[in-house]
């Protein structure tokens, strides 16, 4: 990958920005989008950045529009991706899923607002992370991502385009309008220290080519349109040669080869960041911007002498439910702010599966939480 | 199933079968017999569009078709090119991305009259409106075929169709007047039956450059035909041979289809403007260089 278009440096930045030139470091040289607030700065970075550096930006007629656009300029061979909020996410949710079933490498990124409907346009929300994971309709497994502060936006939009060439898969980052509308220190690194993933070329000739035979690793090699392997593409299920069969075995056969190409990597998906979680007696998990003001009501409870550690969820799906088994069997509760009423809550408390308490500390959007009312759960939770 | 059965018989078979259909270079034999049902006309559209093709030039293996879902999205899966078959309505955003992706793709959209016009009417105005390089060849059977044959946009006033049992009551959509007005530089219309202009074009449109649109009036005798005393593919043909008239250049306005009306055909647009990727290129030459 050529180092054209990092914007090495230091820089003041806001988060939506941070998360445009991440993907413009990563090799994305195609947005498609329709303005909403408070995702339009992504937009408009990349409308100004890409012309300068060889991509291009097209202002879609609307977020069905913007998604698809996205697959169709990942299938003419360019690293592409889109930004948007709640409204535009729902509209995203059918073609999402022709992303995940003809297996394109994209990036979607949801900067979080309140909901539902129009609901809170400027103000923060996390209620759409059960949207993320089931939004689209069918069995399926999806990575998403959550980054806390605007240099994570930048470190994990690279990352999603990673993922998402090495795993052929659309891949979501779910940050929120707090971390999005944040400014904040950003570093950008050198080029040669960016890693980036290429796209997975087919090795055989054109007329041995298979588009859906993959890999080991369950992951097949993608032709763009346009080299001369005339493959077929489609939405149905399909068999090896990208050809609709409409049956149950094929489905089958298609549809645990999709889940398991996510499932049986998820070691190399899945990121934590966990602090004291050594002698803790309660366990704060969360993710974006709830893990970060939960920090402070973490120390709180700490000076108190209560042993609270916390497990950061910088991977969201596929969900880390190995690491909550574990501590589970071992702590005796855990905390989890988030703002909505209970979606990555549930999943903590399925993964407890009763050995340890849960505690929602739910919001219903709007604002961060009141330190107290964490502080106030965890102290709660070793009465 | 053996990797024998490869996705490109033309590398493995070209010179090699005497016997083979003229067409079938361009056609997936692997997977035939097709899915339409006899006396549709969707094959007849294929064969000009296969057809125009042949004669057109073009580097094949830059010519990608994309479709989205009705009777008529089932083409891409037929062609041996580069061929998506993307979500109901989509055909056409999808092959926006493509095509600024890449621009040296040849992009052709081949869809149905719901998918192109009703689900998916928002970007057909707006990529003619940007007139992104592409050809778009809209079946219109004047009635949404693969799911049993519903009302659409296009469907006549007073036609019965499953969902308009006492007969449609919108006025429809007049498609090359909608595609001339968002901005379309080549607009044409034919029938089933006018296989060899319809051919011709197809040839313009694929030369065109900018948004081009080809309407294609089309028999579904199994759905609307039945319900409106044209039963068989025969019937319906038959019924643009009486009733279909040439008008090359005429204002599209005039162009209106009613209930076993008149069938105006011809080129109505062909001209020349700036396309989306045209603007790209020399604005940025002179802001960013
Ligand atoms: C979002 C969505 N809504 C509805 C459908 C069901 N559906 C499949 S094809 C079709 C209509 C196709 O009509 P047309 O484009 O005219 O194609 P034809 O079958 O007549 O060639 C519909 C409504 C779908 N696949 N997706
Ligand atoms: S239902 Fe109508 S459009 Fe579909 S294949 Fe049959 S005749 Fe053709
Ligand atoms: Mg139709």
């Amino acid at each position: 990958m050529n180092g054209e278009g990092v914007l090495t440096g230091e820089f003041f930045m806001m988060g939506d920005v941070a998360c445009a030139e991440g993907a413009i470091s990563a090799g994305c040289r195609f947005f498609a989008g329709y303005p909403i607030t408070p995702a339009t700065e992504t937009a408009e970075r990349m409308a100004e950045r890409m012309p300068q550096i060889g991509g291009t930006y097209v202002q879609m007629e609307d977020e069905l529009a913007s998604m698809i656009t996205v697959l169709g300029a990942s299938w003419g061979g360019v690293k592409a991706m889109t930004a948007t909020s709640g409204p535009g996410f729902s509209l995203m949710m059918e073609n999402l899923g022709w992303g995940i079933m003809t297996e394109t490498p994209c990036v979607l990124v949801n900067v979080q607002r309140g909901g539902p409907s129009t609901g809170l346009p400027t103000l923060v929300g996390q209620g759409d992370m059960m949207q993320a994971r089931w939004g689209s309709h069918g069995p399926y497994e999806i990575i998403a991502l959550a980054p806390s502060s605007p240099q994570e936006l930048f470190d994990l939009t690279i990352r999603a385009f990673n993922l998402s060439e090495k795993y052929r898969t659309p891949v979501l980052v779910m940050t929120d309008a707090e971390v999005g509308h944040m400014t904040e220190k950003v570093v950008i690194p050198p080029p040669e220290e960016i890693e980036t993933f290429p796209r997975r070329k087919p090795t055989v000739p054109p007329h041995e080519y298979l588009p859906y035979k993959a890999d080991d690793d369950l992951v097949p090699p993608m032709a763009n349109a346009g080299e001369g392997y005339r493959f077929h593409i489609t939405g149905l299920t399909h068999d090896e040669r990208g050809y609709p069969v409409i049956d149950a075995e094929t489905q089958d056969k298609l549809i645990t080869r999709l889940v398991e190409k996510i499932r049986k990597n998820k070691d190399d998906i899945i990121q934590l960041e966990e602090n004291g979680l050594e002698d803790a007696e309660v366990v704060l998990c969360s993710y974006g911007i709830s893990a970060r003001t939960a920090l402070w009501p973490v120390e709180l409870a700490r000076r108190e002498g209560i042993k609270v550690g916390t497990l950061r969820l910088i991977t969201v799906w596929p969900f880390p439910e190995e690491r909550i088994r574990q501590l589970a069997g071992r702590v005796r509760a855990f905390v989890v702010p988030e703002i909505n009423y209970g979606q990555i809550a549930l999943e903590v408390e399925r993964c407890a599966s009763g050995q340890a308490e849960v505690t929602l500390v739910g919001h219903a959007g709007g604002d961060i939480h009141e330190p107290e009312r964490v502080l106030e759960a965890i102290r709660r939770a070793v009465r | 199933m053996s990797s024998k059965q490869t996705v490109n018989p033309k590398l493995e078979t070209q010179n090699s079968k005497p016997d083979r259909h003229p067409m079938d270079e361009l056609l997936r034999e692997d997977r035939l017999p097709h899915i339409w049902c006899s006396g549709c006309g969707i094959g007849v559209a294929l064969t000009c569009f296969i057809k125009a093709l042949q004669k057109c030039g073009l580097d094949l293996d830059k010519v990608v078709v994309v479709s989205g879902i009705g009777c008529t999205g089932r083409v891409a899966g037929y062609v041996n090119l580069d061929s998506f078959h993307t979500t109901h309505g989509r055909a056409i955003p999808f092959a926006t991305g493509l095509k600024l992706a890449n621009p040296e793709l040849k992009v052709v959209v081949f869809s149905g009259d719901g998918d192109l016009i009703a689900i998916g009417g928002n970007h057909l105005i707006h990529a003619a409106r940007r007139n992104v390089n592409m050809t778009v060849i809209c079946v219109n059977n004047f009635n949404y075929g693969m799911t049993g044959g519903q009302v659409g946009p296009t469907t006549p006033p007073g036609a019965i169709t499953s969902t308009s049992p006492y007969g449609c009551f919108e006025h429809p959509f007049n498609l090359p007047y909608l595609a001339a007005a968002s901005g379309a530089v080549y607009v044409a219309r034919w029938t089933t039956l006018h296989v060899r202009r319809l051919e011709k074009s197809i040839l313009e449109a694929l030369h065109k450059r900018g948004f081009s649109f080809v309407e294609i009036i089309s028999p579904c005798p199994t759905l609307y035909g039945r319900w409106n005393k044209q039963r068989t593919g025969l019937a319906q043909m038959q019924y643009y041979h009486d009733q279909g008239v040439i008008r090359h250049g005429l204002d599209p306005k005039e162009a209106d289809i009613g209930l076993h009306g008149e069938i105006i055909e011809g080129v109505f647009v062909h001209i020349e403007k700036p396309t989306f990727l045209d603007f790209c290129s020399d604005a940025l030459a002179k802001s960013v260089g």
